[in-house]
């Protein structure tokens, strides 16, 4: 007999199919079916889902997974373990990792990792240029047949646009999605937060928005020039909000993601200097964090990702200036995405989810983020209005920079399901 | 701003504590109501009994945002007590006597280190100067645990300058003796605005209503940021004149007003203080070169005379002779630069026996 599941009585919400309502889920040797015979049904393994949503499997396309090089920080067993805790059952890992991924055996290397240890769906991105360097053109075409889904050098922004126009001009041609780290490096030296008010008292180093905003108009000039698709990662800027919402209105081929820390934090929240708070871009003011919700809502911003960073206890444990940046967010990215959005009343529930699955997948033309008949059945289990307390020493993360840490959010993920396989229970994964 | 780390107080012995608290507060309103306010120093309690009057709760000193108006007048009244023995050539008031103090200086620095050493010493502290700087401490051993063998090897209080920002309000977390603050990158130089505003009351009895004019290298001055605060604490009105790349008009959300006029600047001013061009912050595209700066905002014979005559004219060093001052301008009657280096050592015996006090928790005595 076949392995077959039946999720019932759930709020079944599928925004990819337009789906918000109580009902059942079937799933038949880790596809998604539309119904089950009665023969089927008696060999079932039913989950009773009452009172919780059931939604596609999360899908992340911005995760660091430190793997290879820095697997003190983070592995991609240990990484795709937090993705699960997390409701996320796909995620595309960034190439900055050491070596960096701008080359076919790294890939092959990093895939092999992933057939072994990986708990949810990874997904390789090949570096734009080698070495990350911003001046010679990566293998994009072996890469592309290694398997990546994606070109970027993120943590790096390409300065040169003669380089930027002529690799996303190449990278077409494989169809691939360019991801940009958009960040004008020469207004940004020694930088370390906004600069604003609070890198004013701060007496810290400030990162102007318009670092962020050159390089995104100069990503949708770019898009436009060559017809190929840009996405814009991790956008912090209202005025970078602006130039895409525009270029939008011309159709021109680009998309732009949020993090999670962009629309719950702000530069005010650096008062004491939490390193745990140190993120590239960094947080913004609050008209830039009311402007990222204002974009998720009208569909500017196409999607959420957490840029998951994870570093180690003692490397944020020192002087501002020094910290490394970035945060991890595998584990909180739904919960916070909830109660920023959904708690507030600003979106739907179905609108939270939607950007957490099927319009993150379609970045990068995933297959996954849906329950449509026939799909992978990844799927997530979550009580939306399950209240707790983020402990970050509880994490399956091997790092605990989480900004989150001892606060109180809204939205607990009770189960994940990888290609039908159950791979946590809300307490444990299961493997 | 450090609120959370530089509002640490003593072990509190629960009610007791608060009505001893209470009592002194009383007190301290008492001998306030009886003196006249409009001269700085008839603040002082009388001579004697001085242990009851003044309240101070902070083991630490990180910056002058958390201080309220009161604290830092506290902080006044200990450093006339010690500037009247000084004059009285009684030198050293040993209430730190036995204790080690470090000073711990990760960034050059001349007048700020002499100057807490000297105030450490005539109270009769033993005082072990550390200096190196914060790159190479990164390399190998960390700030933290620096600090944390600083502390085991039974130091009583840390003074730290430090390259980066926010780099004392760490150390505050890292360990439990005072940390005093002696200057962290562009944020924070308390000790320096303490002084600088003790010696302008020296000369004008009090601030409220006062005019001061911060010229110079805003932007990068941790001096600038902390006598904005400080100042304005006291009632004073602060402009901040200098290039528009070095005074960004986002200095308004701290309560200043902003001028690229020089002569605008200066003529209203009751006093002018001059910061030094931080080179060593500077990337190159702040301004086109020192003789542009000079020609601009450089303080001359010439646009000294846009001053009121009864202007007073202040550095907290080092002085750029012929840069932002003119030689014969810094020498001056005009000027009070050395007389803030004298108080730079009161002011800072001061902060170093109120905090000792508080975290010994321990009555405050001064000398008579």
């Amino acid at each position: 007999m076949s392995n077959i599941l039946w999720i019932t009585g759930g709020r079944v919400i599928d925004p990819a199919n337009s789906r918000d309502a109580i009902g059942d889920v079937y799933v038949i040797d880790g596809k998604i079916s539309n119904n089950l015979s009665e023969e089927q049904q008696r060999f079932a393994k039913k989950i009773d889902a009452t009172g919780l949503v059931v939604a596609p499997g999360l899908v992340d396309i911005h995760v660091h997974f430190r793997d290879p090089g820095q697997t003190h920080k983070e592995s991609i067993r240990t990484g795709t373990a937090a993705a699960a805790a997390g409701g996320f059952t796909s995620v595309i890992c960034m190439p900055n990792t050491s070596p960096v991924c701008d080359n076919a055996g790294t890939i092959q290397r990093i895939q092999d990792k992933v057939a072994r240890d990986a708990i949810v769906h990874v997904y390789p991105t090949g570096c734009l240029t080698l070495e990350m360097e911003g001046k010679c053109l990566a293998p994009t075409g072996q890469l592309k047949k290694a398997g990546v889904v994606a070109m970027t050098d993120n943590g790096k922004c390409v300065q040169s646009n003669e380089i930027m126009r002529r690799a996303v001009e190449y990278a077409k041609m494989f169809d691939l999605t360019i991801m940009d780290h958009c960040q004008d490096e020469t207004q940004t030296e020694g930088a370390v937060m906004n600069e604003g008010e609070w890198s004013l008292r701060l007496g810290l180093r400030g990162w102007p928005k318009s670092a962020e905003d050159i390089m995104v108009a100069r990503n949708v000039l770019l898009a436009e020039l060559t017809g190929a698709h840009i996405h814009m990662q991790h956008i912090s800027s209202e005025t970078s909000i602006d130039i895409i919402r525009r270029a939008k209105e011309r159709n021109a081929p680009v998309t732009a993601e949020a993090c999670p820390h962009h629309f719950e934090f702000i530069d005010a929240d650096l008062h004491d200097y939490d390193t745990n708070l140190k993120v590239n871009p960094p947080l913004r003011t609050d008209a830039d964090r009311k402007a990222v919700i204002e974009a998720l809502k009208d569909g500017t911003l196409d999607c959420i990702a957490s840029d998951h960073a994870p570093h180690t206890e003692t490397e944020k444990d020192c002087e501002f200036d020094h910290a490394p940046t970035g945060m991890i967010g595998l584990e909180t990215s739904l919960a916070a995405s909830l109660q920023a959005l959904y708690h507030s009343e600003r979106f739907t529930l179905s609108e939270v989810i939607a950007l957490l699955t099927n319009k993150a997948a379609a970045i990068c033309k995933l297959q996954a983020g849906t329950l449509s008949i026939g799909a992978t059945a990844d799927i997530c289990l979550f009580d939306p209005n399950e209240a707790w307390t983020v402990d970050a020493s509880k994490f399956y993360s091997k790092s605990r920079n989480c900004p989150w840490h001892g606060k109180s959010l809204k939205g607990a993920v009770k189960a994940t399901f990888v290609a039908g396989k159950p791979v946590y229970d809300g307490q444990s994964i299961i493997t | 701003m450090d609120e959370v780390s530089a509002s640490a107080s003593v072990p509190t012995k629960g009610a007791k504590k608060l009505l001893i608290f209470l009592v002194a507060l009383s007190i301290l309103a008492f001998t306030f109501s009886f003196s006249e306010r409009s001269t700085f120093y008839t603040c002082l309690p009388p001579r004697t009994h001085m242990s009851i009057s003044l309240t101070w709760n902070r083991k630490d000193l990180i910056g002058i945002d958390p201080l309220s108006r009161e604290e830092i007048e506290t902080i006044f009244t200990a450093a006339t007590a010690f500037k009247r023995a000084m004059e009285a050539d009684d030198k050293k008031q040993p209430y730190l006597d036995g204790r080690t103090v470090v000073n711990l200086f990760l960034e050059p620095s001349t007048r700020t280190r002499l100057a807490f050493e000297m105030a450490a010493g005539r109270l009769g502290a033993d005082i072990i100067t550390m200096t190196g700087n914060a790159s190479s401490l990164t390399k190998g051993e960390t700030l933290r645990d620096t600090a944390q063998n600083i502390a085991a090897l039974g130091a009583d209080m840390i003074i730290m300058r430090h390259s980066a920002s926010g780099a004392p309000n760490y150390l505050s977390k890292v360990v439990d003796i005072p940390v005093i603050n002696a200057g962290d990158g562009s944020h924070s130089h308390p000790t320096q605005a303490l002084l600088d505003s003790f010696t302008l009351l020296e000369k004008f009895g009090r601030l409220d209503g006062k005019k001061i004019t911060i010229l110079g290298d805003i932007l990068f001055s941790r001096v600038a940021r902390s006598n904005i605060i400080c100042l304005q604490k006291l009632g004073a009105e602060v402009t901040v004149a200098g290039p528009s790349t070095l005074v960004p008009k986002t200095f308004e959300a701290m309560g200043a007003r902003v001028s690229h006029n020089l002569r605008e600047a200066l003529q209203d001013a009751d006093a002018v203080m001059l910061l030094r061009i931080q080179h060593e912050r500077q990337s190159s595209t702040h301004f086109p070169s020192l003789g542009e700066y000079t020609s601009m905002f450089g303080l001359n014979k010439e646009r000294v005379k846009w001053l009121k005559p009864d202007a007073i004219i202040m550095h907290p060093g080092p002085i750029n002779r012929g840069v932002e001052i003119d030689s014969e301008i810094a020498d001056s009657n005009q000027s009070v630069i050395l007389q803030q280096v004298t108080n730079g050592i009161v002011v800072r015996m001061a902060i170093l026996h109120l905090c000792s006090c508080a975290y010994k928790n321990q009555p405050i005595e001064l000398p008579s």
